[in-house]
């Protein structure tokens, strides 16, 4: 798949082919590491291939320069054919400074090139990374292949011109190595130098020059010192015709959400408190005033939620976005709407957690927080975008659901979602289905909490309806009427009312699709993020011969409708999740099967081998032969000792 | 306004079919009533129809008022009713916000949000019944208890100072700020107008009797033998006079340290040199000193401390996107989904 020096025959200057690559860049978090990732996949994606990302960085803005710390470090999979992760293991490791290599080198792939740039390699900079000797000499980088290049001296020499200054010319060096590897890849760096004159041209003129001669500089350097017999070339992917783009996870849900807004024909009210890793959204959203969206930043996470819930009232689409520990703290108004019966969407990008835990760090342990963590019987819908495109349809899907069910729904994405990005095929708004909302009773036969026979929502009177004026809020109401009711047996009427109208969106949502056999020996449910390794590793197993098939759930609550069928079908049932167990746990209860779990709480994603290995296992299969080495990732049953909830 | 339209409504127009529940004897009767009463007058005088007044509150005794208007009305949770205010504002400007709050819900669990709601300048009345007491719970003590005040809950005495609401809001900016009581009808009347008219936050801290677990926390400054020496009412444009038949006048103190002022009997030898109330006064030391002033040192200040014009926070919104549609033109919805590098498969 990947690439490797190997002498090869054919002509001296035609590339050599190869399907796909992963490369990974790794530096300080001030190295423009990010940037430079972000710069090479959206060439990448330009150039015709699928590409999927992981961005991984640190939660400090600049750590200590130079230190294990401060590495950042994004990777990138591109590939000629249909591909659903970033990849396991890179075949190019792109190291900005000794730490940087120190810290990713273990995952390189046997065989695989690593660049590194050489004046970064001191004396004291092996002390800030917490090293004695130079990796380059003392068999570290055995087997590789290394590329030791000038970067920072050959950069600063090429913008010399441009008259920066020193910090300012160092800082193009990101640019020399994004050179080095469009040279590498058999590409040229027109993109790239558009890009860049997007972004700087009218506002700083001397950078953007800076930056494409850094770029320039970096390609011809490869080419002069011919960095490799043969440059490498990856086809064009066969994806569906159409219009793509590149796209991030938070960026396709605020393009969703604001899709939502016309497809529903109602405003939409944005209202948010900043925290990683959900801010973007918010950044999204606030520039499209010319939209019509009305984006609020508050005083808190609370305050975020109660307009969120205010404009719900009003008749908007009423929109808030956080993290876990956000959720906390609109946990009380969440609980409101569920009583108020309001269209609320809360977005929750989950991160490692208890508490402000890893916040840059990917984690899927919101689970039963969104399920049960509000007081009393409390039941929200939740929605769980499986890749960072699907989060334009599930917006859309979030915010349908809220207003023809008349409940508060989670929207479920994570840190790798949010972050990572892969090619989009970008609709047509008007070949989007409308839904509109159930808000016009006659005054004579309104009840505030009468309810649509199919699925159980009451209308959405907003003020400004004459003749329809009442009272709603937290307190119990009465079936229909809506008034204050303490009667016993009305609470446990409208508790069961309220859940039920839950469990009837399930008519309103698609059946799963099973990915291979109908039946089998093993069927692998994830949920969410997990998509691509669950997978990819999935086709990788069923190649070999294993019966085994995949679902993923993006509907969380309820579960699709044939979940209980397919669960019947097959004999074992694998759960890989990033937390101890928690939709495990809800399978268990609501379906009494004896669901295995995978479970990796270590805030990174799933690699593909990681859920091959065991999906082979638990086959009995031993037909894994290659070097990944063990990860340390936990096989949980219901009985797992370490703390799995069951 | 040119295309006026005739609104009117009674008094009953305003009165829910629900039960009032208060205490018998409680300050909030007098509260609902003087509403009720106000909002016909409102309604016509801010071409406001019925169905676009919505009162929303927090959780508490005074929090059940919505229950008993009928009018659109929302009982949220504890000391978030400014918060959907602000949601509901931003989407429907149009409506005629009314946030009913107390002391507990307001100044305590809610008091971030008090300050935010008032600094931002929504368009929203906020009437917060102050009666120094958690009532609903049965009698802990409040932020605005005196110190030393022994409850339930502080058997050895409150060992906190106080919460003066006019002083937070006016560090808050609020573009408006009053006090009223709940047993002066006319005043409290006069002073839901002012509100009612004023675009912006309107603050009105309406000083309740809680005859239950508080009863008589206000005697001591508006039984009628004293009232007229200890309440000081505020007018625009005029001299801070009060005492029995106006014998009094707040004059300014003249010492170069502390007070900014000094209260001095005979009126008339004195108005000369009386302080003249300011609604917009810019000078922030003076108001914050008058917003302040308390029995026994100084009479208490009743009425409109300030009022002053600025943009609302839903106007300024509103602007936004208005001038964001001139510079961009209205959004291009096909234009925004093929934004960065697109490329085509065929």
């Amino acid at each position: 798949m990947g690439h490797s020096e190997r002498a090869r025959e054919g002509p001296a200057d035609s590339p050599e082919l190869v399907e796909s690559v992963i490369i990974r860049f790794a530096g300080d978090s001030g190295d423009g590491i990010q940037t430079t990732g972000a710069l090479f996949t959206q060439d990448s994606a330009v150039s015709g291939h699928d590409i999927s990302t992981l961005p991984d960085f640190p939660a400090e803005i600049r750590a200590p320069a130079g230190t294990v710390a401060g590495v950042s470090s994004f990777q990138l999979n591109f590939s000629s054919r249909d591909i659903h992760t970033p990849g396991d293991r890179p075949d190019v490791l792109v190291a900005m400074n000794p730490a940087a290599l120190k810290t990713h080198l273990a995952d390189l792939i046997p065989g695989g090139m690593v660049i590194v740039n050489e004046d970064a390699f001191t004396r004291q900079s092996f002390k800030k990374a917490g090293i004695k000797t130079d990796p380059r000499e003392d068999g570290t980088l055995e087997g590789h292949a290394v590329h030791s290049l000038p970067v920072t001296s050959v950069t600063m020499r090429a913008v010399e011109p441009v008259g920066l200054g020193k910090k300012n010319s160092e800082r193009c060096k990101n640019m020399f190595t994004l050179g080095v590897v469009c040279w590498l890849y058999d590409r040229d760096t027109d993109v790239i130098e558009k890009l860049i004159d997007a972004k700087y041209a009218s506002s700083d003129p001397k950078t953007a020059e800076a930056n494409r001669l850094a770029l320039r500089a970096g390609h011809s350097y490869a080419d002069t010192v011919r960095l490799v017999p043969h440059r490498y070339h990856v086809d064009r992917a066969k994806l569906p015709p159409g219009k793509y783009r590149r796209i991030t996870g938070n960026s396709a849900a605020a393009l969703g959400f604001v899709v939502a807004s016309k497809l529903a024909d109602r405003p939409l009210v944005f209202s948010s408190y900043p925290i990683t890793p959900a801010s973007d959204i918010l950044h999204e959203l606030a520039r499209l005033r010319n939209f019509g969206i009305k984006t609020g930043q508050f005083e808190d996470e609370i305050a975020a939620m109660g307009a969120a819930i205010g404009a719900a009232y009003g008749g908007a689409l009423g929109l808030t976005a956080t993290s876990g520990p956000g959720v906390c703290l609109k946990s009380e108004a969440i609980g409101l709407a569920v009583m108020t019966e309001l269209p609320v969407v809360i977005v929750d990008v989950q991160r490692g957690g208890p508490s402000t835990g890893l916040p840059t760090k990917t984690e899927q342990a919101d689970l039963l927080q969104a399920m049960f963590g509000r007081n009393g019987e409390s039941p929200v819908a939740i929605v769980a975008p499986q890749s960072p495109s699907d989060c334009f349809d599930m917006a859309i899907e979030a915010f349908r659901i809220a207003i023809r069910h008349m409940c508060p729904v989670f929207f479920l994405s994570d840190g790798y979602l949010a972050n990572g990005s892969e090619p989009w095929r970008v609709p047509s708004p008007d070949e989007l289905p409308e839904f509109r909302a159930r808000c016009s009773p006659d005054a004579d036969s309104f009840q505030p909490y009468g309810r649509d026979p199919d699925t159980l929502a009451r209308p959405w009177v907003t003020p400004g309806m004459a003749g329809l004026e009442h009272r709603i809020g937290g307190l119990e109401k009465q079936d229909g009427s809506g008034e204050v009711c303490y009667e016993p047996g009305n609470h446990e009427r409208m508790v069961r009312l309220r859940a039920g109208k839950i469990q009837r969106i399930a008519n309103d949502i698609p059946e799963l699709k099973v990915f291979g056999p109908d039946r089998g020996d093993l069927l692998v449910i994830g949920w969410g993020s997990t998509y691509g390794a669950i997978r990819t590793a999935t086709e990788r197993s069923q190649s070999s011969g294993a019966s085994v098939a995949c679902v993923q759930l993006r509907y969380l609550n309820p579960f699709p409708s044939n979940l209980g069928t397919i669960l019947d079908r097959f004999d074992q049932v694998l759960v890989p999740e990033l937390n101890s167990g928690q939709l495990r746990l809800l399978l268990r209860a609501g379906f009494l099967k004896d669901v295995q779990g995978l479970n990796k709480i270590q805030g990174q994603p799933f690699r593909t081998w990681e859920v091959q290995e065991k999906i082979d296992s638990m086959l009995g299969l031993n037909v894994r032969t290659l070097e990944e080495g063990t990860a340390d990732v936990g096989s949980s049953s219901g009985d797992n000792p370490q703390g799995a909830i069951s | 306004m040119t295309d006026t339209f005739p609104l009117k409504y009674t008094r009953d127009d305003f009165r829910s079919d629900q039960v009032v529940r208060w205490c018998p004897g409680c300050g909030d009767y007098s509260i609902l009533a003087q509403v009720q009463r106000m909002m016909p007058r409102i309604c016509a005088e801010t071409q406001t129809p019925r169905e676009n007044v919505v009162f929303i509150s927090g959780i508490g005794c005074s929090s059940r008022f919505p229950y008993y208007m009928d009018t659109y009305g929302f009982h949220s949770i504890h000391g978030r009713a400014p918060t959907l205010a602000l949601g509901l504002k931003i989407a429907r400007p149009e409506m005629q916000v009314w946030v009913i709050t107390g002391d507990g819900d307001g100044l305590s669990i809610g008091g971030n949000h008090l300050v935010h709601a008032i600094r931002r300048n929504v368009d929203v009345k906020i009437l917060l019944f102050n009666n120094r007491i958690y009532g609903l719970t049965k009698g802990q003590f409040s932020p605005t208890s005196e110190f030393g005040k022994k409850t339930k809950s502080s058997p050895y005495g409150v060992i906190a100072q106080p919460v003066n609401a006019l002083g937070l809001a006016l560090a808050s900016r609020a573009t408006f700020i009053a006090r009223t009581l709940d047993t002066d009808a006319k005043h409290l009347q006069k002073t839901l107008l002012r509100a009612a008219h004023h675009r912006g936050t309107a603050f009105v801290e309406i000083l309740q009797n809680c005859n239950i677990f508080n009863d008589g926390a206000f005697d001591n400054i508006k039984d009628r033998q004293v009232r007229d020496e200890r309440l000081l009412f505020l007018e625009h444009d005029k001299p801070m006079r009060f005492g029995t038949g106006g014998s009094k006048v707040l004059v300014p103190s003249g010492a170069a340290h502390d007070d900014h002022f000094a209260a001095v009997s005979d009126a008339e030898a004195n108005i000369d040199r009386a302080l003249i109330h300011n609604e917009a006064s810019e000078n922030e030391g003076f108001m914050y000193a008058l917003a302040n002033m308390d029995y026994p040192e100084f009479p208490v200040p009743m009425g409109v401390l300030r009022a002053v014009e600025q943009a609302t926070y839903e106007d300024l919104v509103e602007h936004q996107i208005e001038e964001s549609k001139e510079r961009l033109g209205p959004g291009d919805l096909q234009a925004l989904l093929d934004a960065g590098e697109c490329w085509t498969v065929d």
